[in-house]
Order: C-alpha cells, then sequence, then structure tokens
C-alpha cells in the first residue's frame, strides 16, 4: 500500500474507506475517537456465515483492516509510505458476533520500521465484551530511495 | 466414505454458497473426503485491498479457510452439531497471483470431546507451492461422543 490518498484520508476525523475495494464491500467508514482509528462495519445480510451470526471471516477482515490502517495512519506524514502485508493473523474469536453494527481498533504493540506487531480487538455495543481479538504481524516494504 | 459424509457431500456444493457472506465473495465447494473439505474462490477486483498493486485482502482468504476447515471438522465429527471457531491462525508465505483463483484444502486431524484440530493451506494453481498455511480449533458443545482429554 503506497496510497499517499490513503495517509490523507486516515487524517480526516471521519470517512469511508471504500478506496480498498474489500473494505468498500464491508461497507466499512472510519471515526477517530480522540486519538484513536475506530472501524465501524454496519450489520449487512451479506455478513452472515450462520443463521443469525456473522461470518468469523468478515469479523477476521474487519480485524485485519484496523490492524493495516493503524499501521499505515503510524508512518511519518509526508514521507514515501511502505507497502504493510500481514504475514501472521492470528484471530482468537470469544463471542458469536450478532447481528448489529461492530467495531474495532487496533493497537501497535512494536512499530519498528521493518517489522509492525499489532493487537487488534473487535465488539459490539460493549466495548469490555470483545467479540472477536487478533495478533498480527505486519511486514513493511519500503519503495527503493 | 461413510454414510454420513456421503450425504453430506450431496448437499455441501449448495450448502457452501447458499450461506450469504460466501456468497457475496464467490466461494463455491469442489470436493471432499472423509475429513477434508476443498473450496475455491475466484478472483474478483472486491477481494482487493490494494487495487494499484493488485495486492489480495487477507478477510476474503481468511473465509475462505475459516469456512473450508469448519466444514472438514463438521465432517470428521459425523454429525451435525453446532460449533463456532476458537482460533485461526493465517501465515501468509506468499502473495497470490493477482487474478488467480485460490483454493483451499483443510482437514480435521484430530478430533476430541469438545475440540476439532484444523489444518489447512491455501494455492493458486500448486498445492506444492502455497500461499497461506492455516492451524485453528473449532469448539464443539460438549457431546456424548466418547474419548478425549478436552
Amino acid at each position: 500500500m503506497t496510497s499517499p490518498a490513503l495517509a490523507t484520508l486516515l487524517r480526516q476525523p471521519t470517512g469511508r474507506l471504500d478506496l480498498l475495494p474489500y473494505a468498500a464491500l464491508l461497507d466499512l467508514a472510519f471515526e477517530r475517537v480522540e486519538e484513536e482509528l475506530q472501524l465501524v462495519m454496519p450489520f449487512a445480510e451479506t455478513l452472515i456465515g450462520s443463521p443469525g451470526r456473522l461470518h468469523g471471516g468478515s469479523i477476521g477482515g474487519l480485524l485485519e483492516l484496523a490492524g493495516l490502517l493503524t499501521v499505515i495512519a503510524a508512518q511519518p506524514e509526508g514521507e514515501a509510505l511502505p507497502r504493510v502485508r500481514p504475514v501472521t493473523v492470528t484471530v482468537d474469536f470469544m463471542r458469536e458476533g450478532a447481528t448489529q453494527e461492530t467495531r474495532a481498533v487496533a493497537s501497535i504493540t512494536k512499530l519498528g520500521r521493518r517489522v509492525v506487531n499489532v493487537h487488534a480487538q473487535a465488539w459490539q455495543g460493549s466495548r469490555d465484551k470483545p467479540i472477536a481479538a487478533a495478533h498480527i504481524n505486519f511486514v513493511l516494504d519500503w519503495p527503493e530511495r | 466414505m461413510s454414510e454420513f459424509v456421503e450425504q453430506v457431500s450431496q448437499f455441501m456444493g449448495a450448502f457452501v454458497g447458499r450461506v450469504p457472506h460466501n456468497k457475496q465473495l464467490g466461494l463455491r465447494f469442489i470436493a471432499n473426503g472423509n475429513n477434508w473439505v476443498e473450496l475455491q474462490l475466484p478472483y474478483a477486483p472486491h477481494l482487493l485491498v490494494d487495487p494499484d498493486h493488485g495486492i489480495w485482502a487477507s478477510g476474503p482468504i481468511i473465509t475462505l479457510m475459516d469456512t473450508c476447515v469448519g466444514m472438514a471438522s463438521m465432517l470428521t465429527r459425523g454429525a451435525f452439531e453446532p460449533h463456532a471457531t476458537l482460533d485461526l491462525r493465517t501465515d501468509y508465505v506468499r502473495s497470490p497471483k493477482s487474478q488467480a483463483t485460490v483454493t483451499a484444502r483443510g482437514e480435521c486431524y484430530r478430533m476430541t470431546r469438545q475440540i476439532a484440530f484444523v489444518r489447512g493451506l491455501a494455492h493458486d494453481g500448486d498445492p506444492a507451492d502455497p500461499i497461506a498455511h492455516v492451524t485453528g480449533t473449532f469448539m464443539f458443545a460438549a457431546s456424548k461422543l466418547a474419548g478425549g482429554w478436552q
């Protein structure tokens, strides 16, 4: 991911993520809540995996995007952006995803130049009852200077 | 194949495509055995996270693999019992070719009273050169099935 348009977008207080086709498919938006980047996935019938429950894959996809965008937003302003790719993604599912809005945030455990370790969490309604969490290791590919 | 596996095979193709999120992404059923399932996800532009570089999002691969190993655990269970993914780890060993069809093969290698242990891989044409490996566990409500320490 090298799109400066995305980095600019993420500095806004709110917005949609239609620049990323898969995020557009999930109808994702983001909100800046204090310093935090929250992703919002509205409920849609197309997210269902089994009757009355969200597909684990859609929740996993949301968590990975929360991580990816948090890493992009953490890059220094004005510099060339690296391509950010997940190498390992481990998702724990704690509660079933109900047919309602889901939010996700990510926190960076270690921001390195080549590797970024991230923890992401998703919840519905009550943030202290997460439905899923992910541990993601991203590798950054910097453009040649 | 057991009677249950044959029974499941007959409707699995239609079932995979009926799950709304699978349908949205375009998942399809290919084949199965006693404890394994093969599914496919053909390329579509909406599966990408970075259209400029043709890079796939991770979510569609997670959905594909979760569905694949979930069905493998149901087959191995030998009964329609509700189960839920406990955890799923995906290692992306390389990027898929940008417009490839991704094939997933998942198996359940151990079934206990409450836990199914699963693993699988995804490739874009050559199973010997995978794009991703997964490992995970599914949780069943404790049933009358015998055995296992879990």
